[in-house]
Formats: structure tokens, C-alpha cells, sequence
């Protein structure tokens, strides 16, 4: 088991040596600037111009949202890049060889992999969402509710596209796989938009589309499950959120199914990889 | 039984249609340097492959070290540089000689012992702290070499360990290789250069179109294959039938009267030298040259390797 742990601090040092690590940094920190900016004058127009707290906040929650979709958006793009070469690529160019012939096991090498990316691809989300929370806090002293919830919804959003990057890397070229795991997010994200105008306008074959695009690739409804943990309670009318509002709200049982899907593909991995020929 | 380190039965190697290896059957002992020779696309990579499990054979059996193929315990006994020996180039040269002193489990005091006393056998003890990034071709090949040594292995498999090294670069590898067999340790070498096989192996398989055609000893067949010229003014069916009681392969070159045979006993060449002369024949030329294991090589796999 040691040898996962090994492979797990390659993965991260990999990162910093490349210099992944500290253009993550950067870029992430310059995200959270624009926000702070326009968030800080958006905020300041809003107050010129309406009194009521109530609108005052739901302005706040509209734009932390927006911040969140970003930050979902980068997280799970992010998580493909950093990933989606690490196996492939070892393959192709042959440096895998002197590390499986040690004396560990295959599958300890992809797990070792999978635990590093997913340490890293976990730290970048958290950074982010807490810049997030951090900026609108100090400007507007406003907190959500049920974050922590929504957060974990895109954690394993981020660990789901991750498992497929690293999965597909055990058989597929790199940028074979590449294509395969952003085509696969574009299908959910396709479908998951399906659903959502499938609901407004009561159509059940677009709703359906949307079911059988988030079995193949859940990933973009756990993002709507966010969204529900994000919106209040109280807001009556999920449309005054735009376009982030969860119109429809994904069961329990489908972060369940998304969780299964996890193991039981991180589990396939594992085994693809160690009956491959290398 | 016991003192092989690889034993290999009918290995055999599909891909898809494709068989790469059609017949792996070989026995290396330990302590013994075994040289693997063959053609380019002789299946020499493909049998590696499959004795380091990167790749499952299709059929037959084999045991490194007494295990199956693929046991980790035997694999902790078993050193490999790889032929293509591509390693994180982000990586120090001891960072580098760390990381796979770890995946070998050796504690930290065992890696500290270890990594210093590689780099000064490899001639990169001042490199220590460079980035494999920026090592030459020849410079990475020795790193990826003293990483097979690192865990004091019973069996090493260098695949074509100096295909990137200068003249001095070979020597040194040289020098390694019959260092480890004076520590008892058995070296598997897949090698284009011949004449190195020759200095270092104990033994040696020829193989072609994924079938062993066979496996000798060095010392056998330098003192068995001999060849010898004989030059006579007027070479006559009697004195080639004549010659074939010191020799085999007795051949008259086209041209020049010279004939040739193979002759397992230098001490019959005054005999012979005495039998022409007395048969009444004008000896011009005796000349005895032993066969290199080039002359060896395309004996055995020449004839048909442009198929």
C-alpha cells in the first residue's frame, strides 16, 4: 500500500515541478480579482439603486452562483487537463515501465495517481469557493446557507470527471481520451440543458434525454444539486435565479448513482490497467 | 532446478493475428551473463516484456527466480533498464535513484547508503543534483542503470544497455557487467553490439521469427569453431575429401584455390600441414581465424532474416 502513497506524492511534486501547480495558483487568484472587482461595483450600483435588504442579498446570492458556476466549470476543466495525459503519455513514451516492474502491484500505481490528482483537483476547488465566500463576505457580510452541501456536490463532480480522465487514459491514447472526457461533459451539459427547457415546457422526451444523459455522465447534475443547496429555501420562483437555477432538483438517488459510478469506474480502471499489455 | 534464474517453457506471445513470439524456451543460470541475440523484429523486446510482465504471454510457462512470472517477491530481486529508459525528466538524478529505491521498499537509511555508491559506479556522483531533463542520451542510460542495481538484484535484464553511449560510455558498462557477475548476479543482456556480447556473456541465444534456433556457450564455441584456410597450388577432390578427417564444413572457394574448413582442435593444424604436404601438394597458405560471434551470428540467423 506504501507504493500508493509514493506514486500519490509524485503526482503532486509532478505538478509543482512543471510549474501546474503555481500557474493554478495564479490564474486562480486572478479569477478571484475580477470577481472581487465587479462584484464590489456591481454591489455598488445595486445600492444606489435598491433599499430593500431582501433584494440587496439576493443580488449577492445571484453573483456568488455565478461565481460558483465558474469555478465548477474550471474545477472539472482542470481536473481533465491535469489528468488526462498522466497514464496515456507514461504509456506512450514508455516511463511506466521502470515503475510497474517494481515489486507493486499494477493497480496501486493508478490509485497512487487518482489519490494525487484528486488531493490537487480538491485543493484548487477549495481555494476558489473559499476566495469565493471570502470576497463576497467582507464586501457584503453575506454567507449561504447549505454551502458546504453545494460544495461537496461539485467535489465529487470534479472527482467524477477526474475518474474518467484517468480511465480512459489506461486504454485510450491521450488525445483520444481527451475528446472522450470533455465530449462527455458536453453531453451532460447538453442534457442537463434538455432537461431544464424539457421541465419549462413540459415536454417528457427532452426531460428524458436529460434522465439518460446524466446516467451516462451525472456529472452536470450534481452541479444542479449545488444549485438547490445554494438557492434559499424561500425563494418561491427558482427562474429569478436565471440561468442557475435548478429547475429541476436531481434525487438523493441520483448522487447515490453518481458515487456508484465513481467506484465502480475507478474500480474498472484499476483492473484495465493492470491486464493491459504495456 | 534450483540455481535457474529464468526458465522459460513455449513462451508465446499473439497479437491478434501477428505472433510475435512464436517459441520462448531458454534456461539462464545464476550468477551467468546471458546474451539475447537476434534480427530486428526477432521478438527479443516481446519475450522481455513478457518475462518483466509488462506484457502476458499468450501461452507456455516460465518462472523468474523460482516464482511465476509477475511475483512480487521475485520482482524485488530483479533489477531492469528499460531500452527506450524515458524517466521523469523533472526529476534530480538522486531524487530520481530515491523514488525507485522507495518503489523498491527500501527504508531510508538503505536509500542513503545506496544512491551515493550508484552514482559514483555510473560516473554521475557529481550530477547528483541535475535534472534528468537536461542529462545527455548516454548519461541517461547510465542513471536508468544504476536504478536497476539499486536493490542489489539476483537477476538484471539491461535491454540494449549501450545503445547510447560513446566508446568510453561502453566500457564503463562493460566494466559493470562483469563486476556483477563476480557479486553472483545473473544479467540478462539483449545487445546489438556483438562484439560486446562476446566480452562479457557466458552464454548465448540466438533467436529469429520468435523461436530460440539455439543457445551456446561462448567458450564452447570459440574453441569449437575454428575456421582454417588452406591454400594449395592445385586443390583436387582427393585433397578435400583428405581434409575432412581434421575438419567439417570442408569448402572450395570459387577462384583462388583456397579451401575452408572448421576445425574444433588447433593442435591437429600441424598434422594437417604435414598430410598436404606429404600428399604432394604446394601449401601457399594455412591460416587459422576464430569465428567471431558475428560470423556466428549470421551463420545462425542470417541465412533467411530477409524474409
Amino acid at each position: 500500500m506504501a507504493a500508493i502513497l509514493i506514486i500519490a506524492r509524485l503526482t503532486i511534486r509532478e505538478a509543482q515541478r512543471r510549474r501546474l501547480l503555481w500557474v493554478a495558483l495564479f490564474m486562480g487568484l486572478a479569477f478571484l480579482l475580477v470577481f472581487g472587482i465587479a462584484f464590489h461595483y456591481i454591489r455598488l450600483d445595486i445600492e444606489r439603486q435598491v433599499t430593500a435588504g431582501d433584494d440587496i442579498t439576493f443580488v449577492s446570492l445571484l453573483l456568488l452562483t455565478a461565481g460558483l458556476y465558474a469555478v465548477n466549470l474550471l474545477t472539472n476543466v482542470v481536473a481533465v487537463l491535469v489528468s488526462v495525459t498522466t497514464l496515456s503519455g507514461e504509456i506512450e513514451s514508455h516511463t511506466i515501465d521502470a515503475i510497474v516492474t517494481k515489486p507493486i502491484p499494477r493497480w496501486q500505481v493508478v490509485m497512487g495517481k487518482w489519490l494525487g490528482f484528486a488531493g490537487l483537483v480538491l485543493a484548487y476547488l477549495a481555494l476558489l469557493v473559499g476566495g469565493l465566500m471570502l470576497i463576497v463576505y467582507l464586501r457584503s457580510g453575506f454567507l449561504m446557507d447549505n454551502i458546504g452541501r453545494g460544495v461537496a456536490m461539485m467535489a465529487l463532480a470534479a472527482l467524477l470527471v477526474l475518474t474518467v480522465s484517468i480511465a480512459g487514459g489506461t486504454r485510450l491514447s491521450t488525445i483520444a481520451n481527451g475528446v472522450m472526457t470533455f465530449m462527455l461533459f458536453g453531453l451532460a451539459f447538453m442534457g442537463g440543458l434538455v432537461e431544464q427547457v424539457g421541465a419549462l415546457i413540459r415536454n417528457t422526451a427532452a426531460v428524458n434525454v436529460g434522465i439518460v444523459s446524466s446516467l451516462i455522465m451525472p456529472a452536470d447534475s450534481l452541479w444542479k444539486k449545488a444549485t438547490v443547496y445554494f438557492q434559499p429555501s424561500d425563494v418561491s420562483n427558482p427562474f429569478e435565479l436565471g440561468p442557475f437555477a435548478a429547475i429541476t432538483e436531481p434525487s438523493s438517488l441520483m448522487v447515490a448513482y453518481a458515487v456508484v459510478y465513481l467506484l465502480v469506474l475507478l474500480a474498472l480502471a484499476l483492473r484495465s490497467f493492470s491486464r493491459r499489455d504495456l | 532446478m534450483s540455481d535457474l534464474v529464468i526458465d522459460t517453457h513455449s513462451l508465446r506471445k499473439e497479437f491478434g493475428p501477428k505472433v510475435a513470439v512464436a517459441d520462448l524456451t531458454l534456461d539462464v543460470r545464476a550468477g551467468e551473463v546471458f546474451g539475447f541475440l537476434g534480427p530486428n523484429g526477432a521478438g527479443k523486446t516481446t519475450s522481455i516484456k513478457m518475462l518483466l510482465s509488462l506484457t502476458k504471454p499468450t501461452a507456455g510457462r516460465a518462472t523468474l527466480l523460482g516464482r511465476p512470472l509477475g511475483d512480487l517477491a521475485a520482482r524485488a530481486k530483479i533489477g531492469y533498464l528499460p531500452e527506450h529508459f524515458r524517466f521523469h525528466e523533472w526529476l534530480r538524478a538522486d531524487e530520481f535513484l530515491n523514488l525507485h529505491g522507495e518503489l523498491y521498499g527500501m527504508d531510508r537509511a538503505a536509500r542513503g547508503a545506496a544512491v551515493p555508491r550508484l552514482l559514483k559506479l555510473v560516473g554521475l556522483e557529481d550530477r547528483a543534483a541535475t535534472k534528468l531533463g537536461a542529462f545527455s542520451k548516454g548519461m541517461l542510460q547510465r542513471i536508468g542503470l544504476a536504478q536497476a542495481l539499486l536493490n542489489d538484484p539476483a537477476l538484471v535484464f539491461l535491454d540494449e544497455p549501450t545503445s547510447g553511449l560513446d566508446p568510453i560510455g561502453r566500457r564503463v558498462v562493460r566494466d559493470i557487467i562483469t563486476d556483477l557477475r563476480q557479486r553472483g548476479m545473473a544479467v540478462f543482456l539483449n545487445s546489438h553490439f556483438l562484439s560486446e556480447v562476446e566480452k562479457t556473456c557466458d552464454r548465448v541465444a540466438f533467436i529469429r521469427g520468435g523461436r530460440v534456433l539455439q543457445t551456446s556457450s561462448l567458450k564452447e564455441f570459440e574453441e569449437e569453431a575454428m575456421q582454417v584456410v588452406v591454400r594449395v597450388g592445385q586443390p583436387t577432390p582427393e585433397l578435400l575429401t583428405g581434409l575432412a578427417q581434421f575438419g567439417r564444413n570442408v569448402a572450395l572457394e570459387p577462384g583462388d584455390g583456397r579451401v575452408r574448413l572448421t576445425m574444433s582442435d588447433e593442435a591437429q593444424l600441424p598434422a594437417l600441414a604435414h598430410w598436404v604436404v606429404q600428399n604432394g601438394h604446394n601449401l601457399y597458405e594455412l591460416t587459422p581465424t576464430h569465428l567471431s560471434l558475428e560470423d556466428r551470428f549470421l551463420q545462425v540467423v542470417g541465412e533467411e532474416s530477409d524474409e
